[in-house]
């Protein structure tokens, strides 16, 4: 985003300057600019959920932004989001530590015959940015995994990720197990991957289609919302 | 005669018809010089070729509106008119579209498939871990993969994109011991284990020949 500011000392800006530098190294990618404002944040006193909140996920909003609107590619939101899982590692202890709040809970997996986990190795550091516990059970998922993964963490939502046409049409199978074993209503079903859209997301009985991971944010945000809402309601 | 074509025109251009013959083929840019040595082979001088950039495989939600337009652009122009494609990546949605248009287009899920043999293809449909090059990938790898991905300016992201691969398969439609030293490479430099699978044509020798009898 910037290329003037080679000769920056990160700990010389004053916490808004830094918070906007850090959100412009995080869209280059810069991993060790990432994790030195994290640690001088933190030094200064900020509460590990801020520094998560403001220059990380802020930085990431906009390059999630950007990618949806053809401005960043698939190269540069990998290189963003390695600078912000960096950060993240150091955050996650703390995080713990200090009880921050938590959305909801999500299993997400690749679907069964699929290894490709970009999309969702992509949001489950979106959603763990925004307060959800993400436990992701990686790549070529049978049913099994994924109703054994939902029951063992207590989660609110499920999310399946296929990157194929041809392995996509196993998320039905997931659901209509789910639907068989009567336990579809007690999770919120979220997919996505380049191949599906709105129509099929509908057609298997997911609750939503996500077309990316900052989608997939706002789309679980609302339907925890909703669930919440449903049992005040009751 | 395929050897004045340039691998990068068929991925970014694609390949005029000649207006001859009363059959067009409408074919992806990365089949042409395999038609093409079909054609020549079997003297199927009735067939007409016009290729899409074979790089809308990297935007697959671009095929249907290409051929469909194709098509359209084509039909009052020949007798027959036929899809040299396979799903590759539609989500069933060229099917629909050549359904529709009443154009027959070849069967399977994608070149891969159809070169190795559909029924071949599917004895191993478990080989998940496999990525998969074609004659024509392998020659133009760089445009479809590493430009694509980063791979040029950002090499550390190999691993993002293939660490869950396991080996590289080259589903070789020539015995070119050079393009083998090439797919070779490929493999190599993706941490991949590497594995050359002669296919010849497959299926698409018996599709194009079956067209090709039909309007003779």
């Amino acid at each position: 985003m910037s290329d003037e500011n080679d000769d920056l000392i990160l700990s010389e800006l004053d916490d808004e300057e830094l918070v906007a530098q850090m959100m412009d190294d995080l869209y280059d990618g810069l991993k060790d600019e990432i994790a030195e404002g994290v640690n001088i944040l933190l030094g200064r006193g900020w509460a590990p959920y801020r520094v998560l909140t403001e220059p990380l996920v802020g930085g990431m909003t906009i390059v999630g932004r950007d990618f949806r609107d053809g401005i960043l590619f698939v190269p540069e939101v990998l290189l963003a989001a390695g600078a912000m899982k960096g950060g993240m590692s150091i955050l996650k202890p703390l995080l713990a530590e200090t009880g921050a709040p938590t959305i909801g809970r999500m299993v997400i997996g690749t679907v069964k015959g699929d290894i490709h986990d970009i999309g969702q190795n992509l949001v489950t550091m979106m959603m763990e940015g925004a307060g959800f516990e993400v436990k992701n059970i990686g790549i070529n998922n049978p049913v099994e995994s994924y109703l054994e993964a939902c029951e063992e963490f207590n989660a609110d939502i499920l999310g399946m990720s296929a990157l194929l046409t041809t392995t996509m049409p196993y998320m039905k199978v997931v659901i209509d197990t789910m639907k068989e074993k009567g336990i579809r209503e007690d999770y919120i079903v979220l997919v996505g991957g380049a191949p599906l859209n709105e129509e099929f997301g509908r057609a298997i009985g997911a609750d939503a289609y996500c077309r990316d991971a900052a989608v997939a944010v706002e789309t679980a945000k609302d339907f925890i919302a909703r669930k919440h809402n449903s049992r005040v309601a009751g | 005669m395929t050897d004045h074509i340039a691998d990068t025109t068929l991925t970014e251009t694609g390949l005029s018809a000649e207006g001859a013959g009363p059959v067009l083929l409408i074919a992806c840019g990365a089949l042409a010089r395999e038609i093409i040595a079909l054609r020549e082979a079997n003297g199927w001088d009735h067939l007409d070729l016009t290729c899409l950039p074979a790089i809308l495989h990297n935007h697959p939600e671009r095929i249907v509106s290409a051929v469909h337009e194709a098509v359209l652009r084509n039909r009052d122009k020949y007798e027959t008119i036929h899809v040299v494609y396979a799903d590759c990546g539609t989500g069933g949605e060229l099917e629909r579209a050549c359904a529709e248009l009443g154009v027959e287009m070849v069967r399977g899920p994608h070149c891969y498939a159809f070169f190795e043999g559909l029924d071949a293809f599917a004895d191993h449909e478990d080989e998940i871990d496999a990525f998969y090059l074609t004659d024509f990938l392998t020659r133009q790898f760089d445009a479809f993969v590493t430009r694509p991905l980063g791979l040029d300016r950002h090499p550390e992201l190999r691993d993002v994109y293939f660490g869950n691969y396991r080996k590289l398969v080259f589903l070789a439609q020539t015995n070119d011991p050079a393009l083998d030293l090439r797919a070779q490479g490929i493999a190599q430099h993706l941490g991949l284990i590497y594995e050359r699978r002669p296919t010849g044509y497959g299926d698409l020798a018996q599709t194009l020949s079956r067209w090709a009898g039909e309007e003779r």
